[in-house]
């Protein structure tokens, strides 16, 4: 599980003069479900397509269970691809576009058979074998893709957006079904997505990439709550940024003032000096709305407020103008639980729930940072 | 609902439509088809009682002959127009989209001169002391001049030369529409190009062949004046018969029945067409 299975050594590549990947180093791991996950342009299609061979690094290497394939045009790579579009042969049937990769590698016709029909099992489509792609929905289509992929027992599958096509309550089964299928064939599935919730909920690890670049690799929960820089923290998911400036250190603890009021807080990983400015970052399931007459927190008032069903999600404006967004669950004991737009609040959280992060400089320093903060949480 | 605003002008397009269609298509094959099984008369060049007789007639070795030599001549063609519009048009396909407007534009150009003048010229290219002859002579490549004019060669470089965009422009609509995405899975898949090309792409871009082959087969077969300028008198086209029934044997239902003939065969390679579109289904539909 825990073993390499293709590694990504110093890999870049150029597009008429732009940088797209970035001196990239990525070890995939035999077995996982890697996402990676981006803003459009972030090269993770691109890493997705010099994955599968569509495209030749400038520089860098590619290995793959210690055999270097960089060089090796996709047809002799041992992996599979779907595509985000399922580039599913118009003019065969289901049978035939599954059947197509066995047919290259010249197997019996019973063996043919009898695989395809395993894989169309697999995702549910034994009854559409028959059919044309033009006469299946897109989910369907989609799982014809999965099926011709997998059909050929490949090392590693490559999903470039899969889901993107799909409306949201299919997406959200798809999401399942993809799951199950890498637990069931036990292969390494490398899936890109612009989607955070989708990398998420899917993932063992997501690299989460900018500009070429990895800005974080790790568990969806690392990634959560304790992302490695701004970028990342921004990116996934909705976060509260608090300026502050580190009054105090000591050995186990730091004293942030933030807006006048001071809080003794954990003390980061990251190198700190008194004087230093970092940001407190908080989630807004870990914001505490507090009564207007509680003696600590920041003072504000509720601009807007969402009825979410399970939780209230409700905009804060502070005295300076600053705008903290607050989820809160609903209270068994107060189920009628509401805010009137304009009421006085404050606002706090529990101390440790909290996630610092340094100022960002220079955009080279921070990537250092964040590799040298990141080296112990992989090993984990 | 805007439908109802659009009334007169939709009448208007449809009639226009319809009227030219009416008019200038079908009345006038309904004529050489009704002309076909007349019997000739000297007079009034059309006289009752009807007879298959003309079509009776088109197999006589003598015409058997020059169809076939035609059919011949046009096949050899249109292979040489797939040969090199193929590749032509693939590749065209690849280009910016800049690169393909000016192509294509440069492959519509000669369009603008008729094509008769440009038989001529091609006359003078091809003629005992013409440019080709003078050229190669003149550099030492040849001795005497060849026999260029006047034989079969000229007419298929001919018929090649005023019927090879008719190739290009269907297999470059075909290639427009034949997605990049293809070709990677099946490489994906394990498929090298010698593979793709024969299980993806010539499937996929059969439509375009056979419109090609469409456009170019039967024409090539009717260009009489093509075989008259350049082919001297052995080298005859179905259109040569047709043209010289009408108008110089005054025959003209026997001249009508081989019409109908070259319009049948039209009609059968139509159908094959729209067979090898419906095998792709409605997404490959242009």
């Amino acid at each position: 599980m825990q073993q390499t299975l293709l590694s990504l050594r110093n890999v870049s590549k150029q597009f008429d003069g732009k940088t797209v990947l970035d001196a990239l180093d990525l070890d995939i791991r035999d077995g996982e479900f890697l996402t990676l996950l981006g803003p459009s342009g972030c090269g993770k299609t691109t890493l997705l397509r010099l994955l599968g061979g569509f495209e030749h690094p400038d520089s860098g290497t590619l290995t793959l269970s210690g055999q270097d394939i960089t060089d090796l045009p996709p047809e002799q790579r041992p992996l599979n691809t779907v595509f985000q579009q399922y580039a599913l042969f118009p003019h065969m049937t289901v049978f035939d576009n599954v059947a197509y990769g066995l047919k290259m590698e010249k197997r019996p016709r019973d063996e043919i058979r009898q695989r395809v029909t395993e894989a169309l099992a697999l995702v549910q489509l034994e009854d559409f074998a028959g059919r044309k792609p033009h006469q299946l929905s897109g989910g369907q289509q989609q799982r014809v893709a999965i099926a011709r992929a997998v059909v050929k027992r490949p090392k590693l599958l490559l999903l470039d957006e899969p889901l993107s096509a799909l409306d949201y309550k299919l997406r959200r089964t798809m999401q399942i079904e993809l799951k199950r299928l890498q637990r069931e064939l036990g292969i390494t599935f490398v899936f890109v997505t612009h989607d955070q919730e989708e990398a998420l909920s899917m993932s063992d690890r997501v690299v989460v990439l900018k500009d070429g670049r990895v800005q974080h690799l790790g568990t969806p929960r690392e990634i959560y709550e304790r992302p490695a820089n701004l970028f990342t923290a921004r990116f996934v998911g909705e976060t509260n940024f608090f300026p502050g400036r580190l009054t105090e250190v000591t050995d186990t603890s730091i004293t942030v003032a933030i807006f006048g009021l001071s809080r003794t807080l954990r003390r980061p990983t990251f190198p700190v000096t008194v004087g230093q400015e970092v940001h407190v970052l908080l989630r807004p399931e870990d914001i505490r709305v507090l009564e207007p007459s509680d003696d600590h927190g920041f003072v504000g008032h509720v601009i807007e407020r969402n009825y979410k069903g399970s939780t209230l999600d409700s905009l804060i404006r502070l005295e300076n103008g600053l705008e903290i967004l607050a989820s809160e669950f609903f209270d068994e004991d107060d189920p009628t639980f509401d805010y009137r737009l304009g009421e006085p609040v404050r606002v706090s959280w529990v101390d440790g729930w909290e996630w610092l992060l340094p100022e960002e400089r220079d955009e080279a320093e921070v990537l250092n940072d964040d590799i040298n903060a990141e080296a112990p949480a992989s090993d984990a | 609902m805007h439908n109802s605003h659009r009334q007169p002008f939709r009448t208007a397009v449809l009639v226009l439509v319809w009227g030219w269609l009416l008019v200038l298509v079908l009345a006038p094959n309904l004529l050489v088809v009704g002309t076909s099984v007349l019997t000739r008369d000297p007079l009034s060049f059309l006289s009752l009682p009807l007879t298959l007789e003309n079509y009776a007639r088109l197999i006589d070795p003598l015409y058997l002959e020059v169809f076939l030599h035609s059919l011949y001549m046009a096949a050899v063609t249109t292979v040489c127009c797939l040969v090199i519009g193929y590749p032509f048009a693939w590749a065209l396909s690849r280009l910016s989209k800049r690169q393909q407007t000016l192509l294509i534009f440069l492959l519509i150009v000669p369009f603008w001169t008729n094509s008769l003048v440009r038989t001529y010229a091609l006359k003078l290219l091809l003629a005992t002391n013409g440019l080709i002859n003078n050229g190669l002579l003149a550099i030492g490549l040849i001795d005497e001049p060849l026999t260029l004019l006047y034989t079969e060669l000229a007419v298929i470089i001919g018929l090649v030369y005023l019927l090879l965009p008719f190739m290009i422009l269907p297999l470059y609509s075909v290639f427009e529409d034949l997605r990049d995405e293809l070709l990677l899975a099946s490489h994906d898949l394990g498929a090298g190009r010698w593979p793709t090309f024969i299980h993806v792409v010539v499937p996929l871009t059969l439509p375009g062949v056979l419109a090609g082959v469409l456009l170019v087969l039967l024409p090539a077969m009717g260009l009489f004046f093509v075989a008259d300028i350049l082919g001297g008198s052995r080298n005859l086209l179905v259109g040569n018969v047709i043209k010289s029934q009408f108008l110089d044997a005054r025959d003209w239902p026997f001249g009508a029945a081989a019409s109908v003939l070259l319009t049948a065969a039209m009609a059968l390679l139509l159908f094959a067409h729209r067979l090898s579109r419906r095998r792709l289904g409605e997404e490959a539909e242009v």
